[in-house]
């Protein structure tokens, strides 16, 4: 019964539980297989770019419309949207590298929403912004992170085929399709929206933990893409349960718990993981015979 | 016959500085063209003309019969992330592009063809290896094997005998006169003098502005190779524009 008490109990008695539950499902189905892409294209810091430069179009939101939810994601949205076009694009027709042209529009972007915040300064509300609050949501904001989840899964089966060959040699696919520019812009697009969907639970500083900390547990546990979106899949919803449990009875703030969780996980995988882990090296089984 | 390519004037090359220069000349339908030069000749910058993945400076390039999409081309160094991980079967099936698209499913009869072009190149048995486990020589195999699928009209290769032993070099080689046999176009650029007399009919030297193109035995003489030697390899960075350069949009 203790464990029935500590693990099942909360999600029955309390309703904000469930929908905590509900939204952190939604999260790691469309978040981990986007951090698993980020990943394998060395982008991982860009999800943490991206983030901060949703903050200027979130805080938008927030000085036209107080602490609504929607008018910050719409914000957001079109803030990231912005940064990661203009830099895709730069870096596209300049051959700049992606991360050079990033970095400069994400500092302006972050730059223009601490001007804009430091208008109206209301500091305790923009906490909120910053880490979000997991446990505190309304109909409305769940069925935003749910739709959101949802155009991202349909979005990412759409692009999948030009995404993987543009990751993988991005010359070839330029010589027979002109899909992979649209193909990466629409992943950038997928990125600033699982971001947007993020920060309403878990911040804008932790929204991209959900995505990168899942990709970088799978890698040490599968060789594929297939097995590693499922494998980042299982752990973000691992994560994401174990930590609202570990918040519920800790009183620990619920975005940090689950990505500490995560964090948890990741490590526990870079000792053990089957595939390159840390024991898995120091304790070779014998080399074959061909 | 009509030429299937048809260089007029063209140049090519890096911040206005001329890589290729003033190169025109026609290549047949079937045709099977060697490109040779020293380092720095314009060899590879002519392939990334051809294919469209950087602009011309001035001139044109005419193609009959076939658009920029047809052409399988085979860069010098594939820039192939080979951490990525996806299965050797999978790789060499992205070349059936132009038949699947983003969406056409990969069927028996699709995984048939793929697993005949592995064993065209002698990778059979190696389907479900990861790329990142392939030498170079067996990687150069995977590459033939996916420009296989793409079954196209004109073949472009890129230097692709670099670093690859004498085996896999005749190997290769036979597919290159397979699919000459089958009426392909294939230009290849090459380093090997006595490779390219042996197989290429059709040869032209390049040394940034073309030296010969020709038969092969009337463009490898001794005064054409030394020539192309003594072409400076480097930019000028206080070279006036080129007089008689035509500007792309006022070539009719």
């Amino acid at each position: 019964m203790l464990i029935y008490d500590a693990l099942v109990a909360p999600f029955l008695e309390f309703e904000f539980m469930r929908r905590a539950l509900a939204a952190i499902i939604a999260l790691s189905l469309a978040g981990a297989p986007i951090g698993v892409f980020l990943m394998l294209r060395r982008m991982s810091l860009v999800g943490d770019a991206m983030a901060h430069a949703i903050l200027p179009g979130a805080a938008i939101g927030f000085l036209l419309s107080g602490l609504n939810l929607f008018a910050m994601t719409t914000g957001g949205l079109i803030a990231g949207f912005t940064v990661a076009i203009l830099a895709g694009l730069v870096s596209r027709s300049t051959g700049l590298k992606e991360d050079a042209s990033l970095a400069t529009f994400y500092l302006a972007s972050l730059a223009l929403g601490v001007s804009i915040v430091s208008l109206r300064g209301s500091n305790i509300d923009l906490l909120h912004v910053l880490f979000g609050n997991i446990l505190a949501m309304d109909d409305q904001t769940l069925l935003v992170i749910a739709v959101n989840a949802t155009i991202t899964l349909i979005v990412l089966a759409v692009i999948y085929r030009p995404l993987v060959i543009e990751s993988v040699d991005p010359l070839f696919l330029r010589t027979v399709s002109r899909a992979g520019a649209p193909a990466h812009l629409i992943f950038l697009a997928l990125v600033v929206i699982n971001l947007v969907n993020g920060f309403q639970a878990l911040g804008t500083l932790l929204a991209v933990g959900l995505m990168i900390l899942p990709a970088g547990i799978a890698r040490f546990w599968s060789r594929d893409i297939t097995g590693l979106i499922c494998v980042a899949v299982l752990s973000a919803l691992m994560s994401g349960y174990a930590g609202l449990v570990l918040s519920f009875q800790t009183r620990l703030p619920s975005g940090p718990a689950i990505i500490l969780v995560a964090a948890g996980l990741y490590m526990a995988s870079v000792l053990f993981g089957s595939v390159g882990g840390l024991v898995r090296q120091l304790f070779p089984a014998r080399h074959l015979e061909a | 016959m009509p030429a299937q390519l048809t260089f007029r004037d063209v140049t090519l090359g890096y911040d206005r500085h001329p890589a290729v220069h003033h190169l025109s000349g026609e290549v047949a339908p079937g045709a099977l063209l060697a490109v040779v030069g020293p380092n720095g000749a314009g060899k590879s910058t002519l392939f990334r003309g051809l294919v469209g993945i950087i602009k011309l400076l001035s001139g044109t390039i005419a193609f009959t019969g076939l658009n920029a999409r047809d052409i399988a081309y085979l860069p010098q160094t594939a820039e192939i992330d080979r951490s990525f991980p996806i299965s050797v079967f999978d790789l060499v099936g992205t070349g059936l592009w132009r038949t699947t698209g983003i969406f056409g499913g990969i069927g028996k009869g699709s995984r048939d063809k793929i697993a005949q072009a592995l064993g065209s190149v002698g990778l059979t048995g190696f389907e479900n290896r990861g790329i990142g486990t392939l030498s170079g020589g067996q990687m150069q195999r995977m590459l033939f094997a996916r420009v296989l699928l793409q079954d196209a009209p004109l073949i472009v290769l890129d230097e692709p005998f670099n670093a690859i032993d004498a085996r896999t070099i005749d190997d290769l080689l036979a597919l290159c006169k397979r699919w000459h046999g089958e009426g392909r176009t294939v230009i290849a650029a090459l380093h090997d003098m006595d490779l390219v007399r042996a197989n290429f009919p059709e040869t032209l030297l390049l040394a940034r502005e073309p030296v010969a193109w020709d038969t092969t035995a009337d463009v490898l003489t001794s005064e054409n190779l030394a020539e192309a030697r003594r072409m400076c390899e480097a930019f000028d960075d206080r070279a006036a524009a080129c007089a008689d350069t035509v500007r792309p949009s006022q070539a009719a």
